[in-house]
């Protein structure tokens, strides 16, 4: 594929072009993904998450600036979210973004949620692999502003930065439960506003108690660090970057960072074994004509849901154990998959 | 790439220091469907390309209130063919002199929007390039 030779030769057309393929779930995708697959995991990858407005682009500009300056590539993955009246975003994280905007060592891409959930779009971990494949060393990941669901940045950042202001009030209590627990590293920014330190003391008594040295990627021996600063004139930055950087240092010498990588590779194969399978089996059951019959007997409700996809489920391994589900059931789902189903 | 959805680049080049125009059509463009980058204001034609490029977009539509657009255009358009991306659709508003218009089509502007323009017109004349673009 030529698009691919294009890509790792660090061509940033090709690069971006891959990205909108992704996105598009084009069916080029599948090819692209697996073409690329053995260059990557190289890169270090950090998120940075928190509630809108906290300032999550101008520390990523911030942090993006001290990446470069010791000498790392820096792919920027950003976030925001999709109208869901209208289908259209306003994608505007490239404002705070500034410093690296015409550094040719550096790579920003704003994506929108298109309808998904978790703070993250669809794709965001094939846009990473595909801008760790072109050579960028460190990508950050800037989720959509988010409070208690969006936690899904954990699944592709080794170090969770997540950002908290003064003056949240009570939403801090509400965040408590959310995000606050997936920080690696928490930022207190804004830090020249009233009420930064009682924050700082205040998350730092919840940290306490709520025994976040916890287990989970970091370990137990992690202390999660919070740090002051002021995005906006690079205070504190500096702090920020050296608790990032001592936390993917930790979860390298504990044997964590590996550990986690294999679990995370082992749940992404499991979610597409389901959605595989589960395509599959959809597929033979609309076209094996079981599909009208069950369906007709759950609308007249004589059978339930459960039971019918039970019975459609039963019919289709027999059918495949036999070897007749194959031809009826390869479409949609080895699209996908780029033809791994056989 | 019929499930992608339409990329555009909103950008102020130039140093005038109002973006409410600029704002107007970029939501104007979010509620048509589309996906609207903002780069907020004093954008330099390289870092306008540059973006244009990261974010693969479709359209470029520039905002130019300063009386610069005879340098800046030009600039704009330069750069993209020397990417390899004259195949983005480049657009104009702002306080533009109708006798200026020719010269900007002549540089690579494909569609030139003065003071008075209808967002729907805008819109609705972005589609149509895009349409023509593929077709071709
Ligand atoms: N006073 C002060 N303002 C800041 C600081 N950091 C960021 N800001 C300002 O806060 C506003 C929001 O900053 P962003 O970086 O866009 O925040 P964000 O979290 O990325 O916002 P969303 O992506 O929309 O959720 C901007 O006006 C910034 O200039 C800071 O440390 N102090
Ligand atoms: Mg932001």
């Amino acid at each position: 594929m030529e698009l691919v030779e294009r890509l790792l030769d660090g061509d940033r057309r090709a690069l971006a072009r891959a990205i909108t393929l992704t996105e598009n779930e084009d069916p080029r995708a599948a090819e692209l993904a697996r073409a690329v697959f053995p260059h990557t995991g190289r890169a270090r990858t950090l998120g940075v998450t928190g509630p809108p407005g906290a300032g999550k682009s101008t520390l990523v500009d911030g942090l993006t600036h001290l990446y470069r300056r010791s000498g790392r590539r820096v792919g920027v993955v950003a976030v925001d979210p999709t109208s869901p009246f209208t289908g259209g975003a306003i994608l505007g994280d490239r404002i705070r973004m500034r410093r690296g905007a015409a550094d040719p060592d550096v790579f920003i891409r704003s994506l929108a949620t298109r309808g998904h959930l978790g703070g993250l779009s669809w794709h965001t971990g094939s846009v990473v692999r595909l801008l760790d494949a072109a050579g960028f060393d460190t990508v950050i990941i800037e989720t959509v502003g988010a409070g208690q669901a969006e936690v899904e940045v954990m699944r592709y950042a080794e170090t969770t930065i997540v950002v908290m202001v003064p003056g949240l009030g009570d939403e801090v209590q509400a965040i408590k439960a959310g995000i606050l627990e997936i920080a690696d590293v928490i930022a207190v920014n804004k830090a020249d506003r009233e009420g930064a330190d009682s924050l700082v003391r205040e998350l730092e008594m919840m940290l306490e108690l709520g025994g976040r040295s916890r287990g989970g990627r970091s370990g137990e021996a992690w202390t999660v660090p919070v740090v002051k600063t002021v995005a906006t004139t690079d205070e504190g930055m500096e702090d920020l970057f050296a608790a990032a950087e001592r936390h993917r240092e930790h979860l390298a010498s504990t044997g964590e960072l590996e550990a986690w990588r294999t679990r995370e590779l082992a749940a992404e194969v499991t979610g597409l074994i389901r959605d595989l399978v589960g395509q599959k089996a959809q597929a033979w059951a609309e076209t094996a004509g079981a599909w009208e019959e069950t369906l007709a007997q759950v609308a007249a409700r004589r059978m339930d849901p459960r039971t019918a996809a039970d019975t459609l489920v039963a019919e289709f391994l027999a059918c495949a154990r036999s070897g007749s589900a194959e031809a009826a059931g390869g479409g949609p789902a080895g699209e996908i998959s780029g033809g791994s189903g056989r | 790439m019929t499930r992608g959805k339409v990329r555009v680049l909103v950008a102020k080049p130039g140093l005038d220091s109002h973006d409410r125009g600029a704002k107007v059509v970029a939501r104007a463009y979010r509620d048509a469907g589309m996906e609207v980058i903002y780069t907020g204001l004093h954008q330099t034609p390289e870092q306008i390309v540059e973006a244009a490029v990261q974010e693969d977009v479709d359209v470029v539509a520039l905002s130019i209130l300063s009386g610069a657009h005879s340098v800046l255009v030009p600039r704009v358009a330069e750069l993209l063919r020397a990417r390899g991306a004259e195949d983005i659709v480049l657009l104009v508003g702002g306080i533009i002199p109708e006798e200026d218009v020719p010269a900007l089509r002549e540089a690579g502007a494909a569609g030139v929007f003065g003071p008075g323009s209808d967002l729907d017109e805008i819109v609705s004349f972005t589609v149509a390039c895009l349409e023509r673009r593929r077709s071709s």
